[in-house]
């Protein structure tokens, strides 16, 4: 390899990234843009307007609808007077929620009997309607406890009596159970890999349809000098996205970094290598930009449903966990949650470091071997 | 001119692409030190010809030796001793004109001193100081095409292949571009040029005219078209164009019969009998002549005569009497 080439191709390829400012603004906002789209999207499923047909009016119905607003699920935006209101407003979509507290609640409390509530729920969209009958499952749960246990102290008139079982349930990593910290280190990994895919295939392709290719070929430039050369200031540029993007998530978003960050820099540009490798494989064996484009979302689109960024791996069916296995991105996910939510370092990771390591190289060399310095 | 070793050396070169024949069996040597003009029509092969020397197209059979190199074999000792610029004018229109040539520089592995000084002075030579800091993109052919042979010469090449270089470019920028290859000679350096401009065609110290993928005729400008137009050319004006040369296909004593601008060119091989005959033929079909007056062939006369001549296009012995 000359030295001299391969800096006379990052010189050049520097010079026409900075001077081509409408695609520079793009590649650095697009990041930005699909980030903030993303963070807002995995917001978790709060606030839901519910309808309240509270009958009992008495100390016990409110105890009761206290219990849900404070868990922030929902919002009892309507208090209706009759059964038909509560439905109308379910009907035409204004609550998601519906809740009926029958005029016996608070007298069956008291004289021991078992009162009903009802809680109706739209469920046409099943991901907030499950959370929602969770919810009031578990506040019924928890009341019923809370009065059994003082009516057992009425009776006996001795000490509060604990609970036989206490299970603490204790969530890892990410205690609040926030979407947006799941959604947004998976979203940085598959942003940065389209827009560093793409931008190779575009600086490779570009050469190829402005005919300054059939000009370089006839050089003594070697597909490595030309491909390392074009490479290395995207890489750079990735670094940029990388930088605006986390900073994005950890100061808007709240997402922390508990890991090292030297750490994912490095492995950044592992996976950089290797999502710029299949950009710039795609470039060599397709004619066009066009048929790069096609080519490469034919690969990358479904690398993300197989990576793990949504569906986890272990529910996929052997053969698709396989072919998830290929894409670097499976393992830069796992990569960048990992130091992120987890704050887990290098020996929790090599193995997803090491074949991600060898796909890159794989790729690369292909690519490098199948460019060709002719044109037939 | 024996005693200079071949620059380009063709053996049999033929490629073709799947059934069409592009190059077919291409003999001919090239001397160090020549300008040589390859002539022919759109598709004739001169470009495919090229591209075989410059190794990026493999020769289908036969092969070829640039500057003692081997094209098949060992492409890249060629491609680091040759310069190659093409009618594409392949610059990067988005680097200015001192960028472009830093970059080519550098791909041919000259040191940053080296590519300034040498940017520097053909800046001086092809006259575009003052437009050092202009991007490529906005500049006019002419100018386009003296950074384009810049970017291919930096390196001081002992051979550069010049295709086409100078389709869609003025006349002025064109004469000031043949200055400019005339120097090269001067240093010693090979040049292989396409053009299908014939009245470039003088500058070069030899010729080879392509057709159909064949070479059917070669030597020395002057021999051309001495050798090629046996006979006399007479050059006939007239208003009647059309008429006249439904008439003149009629003359058996008329060779060839051509259009050349607003003048019929006619080959004759006794022009005390033909011209008689082609005046009686003229009058009969009531063409008004202005003219019919001896003209010295030019080399577009002798192409035509070429291309035209029965058997154009089959497998001609190399002719005789190369320099």
């Amino acid at each position: 390899m000359n030295r001299r080439r391969l800096f006379a191709v990052i010189r050049k390829e520097v010079i026409q990234i900075l001077r081509d400012r409408r695609t520079l603004i793009s590649v650095i906002t697009l990041p930005i843009v699909q980030l903030m789209l993303y963070g807002y999207l995995s917001n978790d499923i709060t606030h839901i307007a519910t309808a309240v047909f509270d009958e009992s009016h008495t100390l016990e119905s409110r105890t009761l609808l206290n219990a849900f607003t404070n868990t922030t699920y929902v919002d009892l935006d309507y208090y209706t007077s009759t059964f038909d209101q509560v439905r109308r407003l379910i009907d035409g979509g204004q609550a998601k929620i519906g809740i009926w507290i029958p005029p016996d609640y608070a007298s069956r409390l008291r004289s021991g009997r078992t009162a009903q509530v009802e809680v109706i729920v739209d469920a046409s969209e099943p991901t907030s309607a499950r959370t929602v009958l969770g919810i009031a499952s578990e506040i019924g749960q928890e009341l019923s406890t809370q009065l059994v246990i003082q009516q057992t102290q009425r009776l006996t008139g001795g000490a509060p009596s604990a609970l036989p079982i206490d299970v603490r349930a204790r969530a890892w990593y990410n205690p609040t159970l926030e979407n947006v910290n799941f959604l947004v280190p998976g979203t940085i990994a598959i942003v940065l890999m389209f827009v560093t895919t793409f931008q190779a295939i575009i600086v490779i392709v570009r050469e190829r349809e402005l005919g300054t290719m059939e000009q370089l070929v006839v050089t003594p430039i070697t597909a490595l000098e030309l491909m390392l050369g074009k490479v290395i200031p995207l890489v750079g540029l990735g670094y940029v996205q990388i930088t605006l993007t986390l900073f994005l998530a950890s100061a808007w978003f709240h997402v922390p970094i508990k890991g090292s960050l030297l750490l994912l820099y490095a492995m950044s540009l592992v996976f950089f290598f290797s999502t710029l490798g299949i950009g710039a494989l795609v470039s060599t064996v397709s004619k066009t930009f066009q048929q790069a484009a096609q080519m490469t979302q034919l690969i990358l689109l479904p690398g993300i449903l197989l990576s793990g960024f949504i569906f986890p791996r272990e529910s996929l069916p052997r053969a698709l966990q396989i072919l998830g296995s290929i894409m670097p991105l499976t393992y830069f996910v796992t990569i960048i949650r990992g130091i992120m939510i987890k704050g887990v370092g290098f020996p929790d990771l090599w193995r997803q470091i090491v074949p991600m390591m060898v796909i890159g190289i794989v790729v690369f060399a292909a690519a490098i071997s199948r460019f060709q310095k002719r044109v037939d | 001119m024996s005693d200079r070793p071949a620059a380009v050396r063709a053996r049999d070169l033929t490629r073709t692409f799947g059934a069409f024949v592009a190059v077919d069996h291409l003999n001919f040597e090239i001397p160090s030190g020549a300008v040589w003009g390859f002539l022919g029509p759109n598709g004739a092969g001169k470009s495919t010809t090229i591209r075989m020397l410059c190794g990026i197209l493999s020769p289908t059979a036969g092969g070829a030796d640039v500057l003692g190199y081997d094209v098949a074999r060992d492409p890249e000792a060629i491609k680091a001793r040759i310069g190659y610029m093409s009618q594409r004018f392949s610059l990067y229109d988005d680097l200015t004109v001192d960028e472009n040539l830093a970059f080519f520089a550098g791909v041919y592995g000259l040191s940053r001193p080296e590519a300034r000084d040498r940017s520097a002075e053909w800046i001086a030579r092809a006259d575009l100081r003052g437009r050092e800091r202009t991007l490529a993109g906005t500049l006019s052919g002419g100018w386009k095409q003296r950074l384009a042979l810049g970017c291919a010469v930096l390196h001081r090449p002992r051979m550069v292949f010049l295709d086409e270089p100078t389709s869609g470019v003025d006349p002025v920028s064109r004469r000031e571009f043949w200055d400019l290859i005339g120097q090269f000679a001067e240093d010693g350096v090979t040049v292989m040029v396409t053009t299908h401009y014939m009245d470039e065609a003088e500058h070069c110290d030899t010729l080879a005219f392509i057709f159909g993928g064949r070479i059917i005729a070669m030597g020395t400008p002057d021999e051309i078209e001495r050798r090629e137009m046996s006979g006399a050319l007479f050059e006939i004006m007239t208003a009647q164009y059309g008429m006249a040369l439904d008439a003149l296909s009629h003359v058996p004593e008329v060779h060839e019969a051509a259009l050349f601008g607003r003048a019929i060119h006619v080959t004759v091989q006794d022009p005390d009998t033909a011209i008689p005959a082609i005046r009686k033929a003229l009058a009969d079909r009531g063409v008004l002549v202005d003219t019919v007056r001896p003209v010295a062939p030019s080399l577009e006369d002798a192409f035509v005569s070429l291309v035209e001549r029965p058997g154009a296009g089959t497998p001609q012995a190399p002719a005789e009497g190369r320099p």
